[in-house]
């Protein structure tokens, strides 16, 4: 496997959604290819930094209008 | 944070779903509760600035409140509200089109090679090593400079956990496309970061 096929399995290695032969081609070129192990590794890191949970906090001021308004679209809706 | 008094017994969502139906505002807020977070952060992400963020989560929930009765619960609670969500996102940014920084399609071919040029290693922990907000800027500019679909495509896949299916589903693409398009995403992306997160 040369470098340009490596790449283009990179995503679907990460999902999880390949086949053991090709998945095992991709692992030797890694372990043996320095650029593409860090395209593969800071790739999923770029997807964990998105997923990262303590990013984007919702703001209280923010939460509280949501429920305000809620509140007030039910009440309304109540009458 | 209020929280729904029969939380616990109300732990299924289909149960808080049917009870939110049956006219229990407590039943509709502990849903609300569950996913505001994530709905906020994927109006940040998709929108890319706060006020539109806060638009689209208040929007989201209010149809979502008016139109509880026509969920078949053929789906997830979840995928419906981000659909809902999706839709008011894309709206937003439909009626900005004329804005420079609204890049909403990519003009070139789906199939289009994406060739990493950067292949410095990264610090090992910019989420320890940067301040919060710093690291969200970086992210949220990297996120930015992508058409409106990739950016879309990779935050519903990636970020909130969406099938290749229901992705595909919700933005009237072809599964290929939605791959293809992941791929790209992930791609440019991790580029863009790779400027400001390498090391030295």
């Amino acid at each position: 496997m040369n470098c340009k096929d490596a790449l283009r399995q990179i995503s679907g290695y990460l999902d999880g959604n390949m086949d053991d032969e090709l998945k095992s081609m991709l692992q030797v070129h890694l372990k043996c290819c320095h650029h593409c192990q860090i395209v593969f590794d800071t790739t999923k890191k770029t997807i964990e930094l998105y997923c990262d949970g303590k990013l984007f906090p919702l703001p209280n001021t923010v939460r509280e209008r949501l429920h305000d308004a809620l509140r007030a679209k039910w009440e309304s809706r109540s009458k | 944070m209020e929280t729904h008094p029969q939380a616990g017994a109300l732990s299924d969502e289909s149960v808080l779903v049917a009870e939110a139906k049956a006219g229990s505002y407590a039943a509709f807020e502990e849903l609300v509760n569950r996913y505001e977070k994530k709905i906020y952060r994927l109006g940040l992400n998709v929108t890319g600035n706060p006020e539109d963020a806060e638009d689209m989560l208040q929007e989201t929930f209010l149809k979502a409140f008016e139109h509880l009765q026509d969920f078949r619960e053929d789906s997830r609670f979840y995928t419906w509200i981000v659909r809902i969500a999706i839709n008011q996102g894309l709206m937003k940014l439909r009626k900005r089109r004329s804005s420079k920084e609204v890049q909403i399609e990519d003009t070139s071919n789906d199939d289009g090679e994406v060739i990493p040029r950067d292949f410095a290693d990264w610090r090992p922990n910019p989420e320890e090593e940067l301040e919060r907000t710093e690291l969200e800027e970086i992210l949220q500019n990297a996120a930015r400079l992508l058409p409106m679909t990739f950016r879309t495509v990779f935050f519903l896949r990636d970020v909130e956990g969406l099938s290749t299916e229901e992705t595909a589903e919700m933005l009237n693409l072809s599964e290929g496309a939605v791959k293809a398009r992941l791929f790209r995403a992930r791609l440019r992306l991790r580029e863009e970061l790779s400027k400001t997160l390498k090391r030295g």
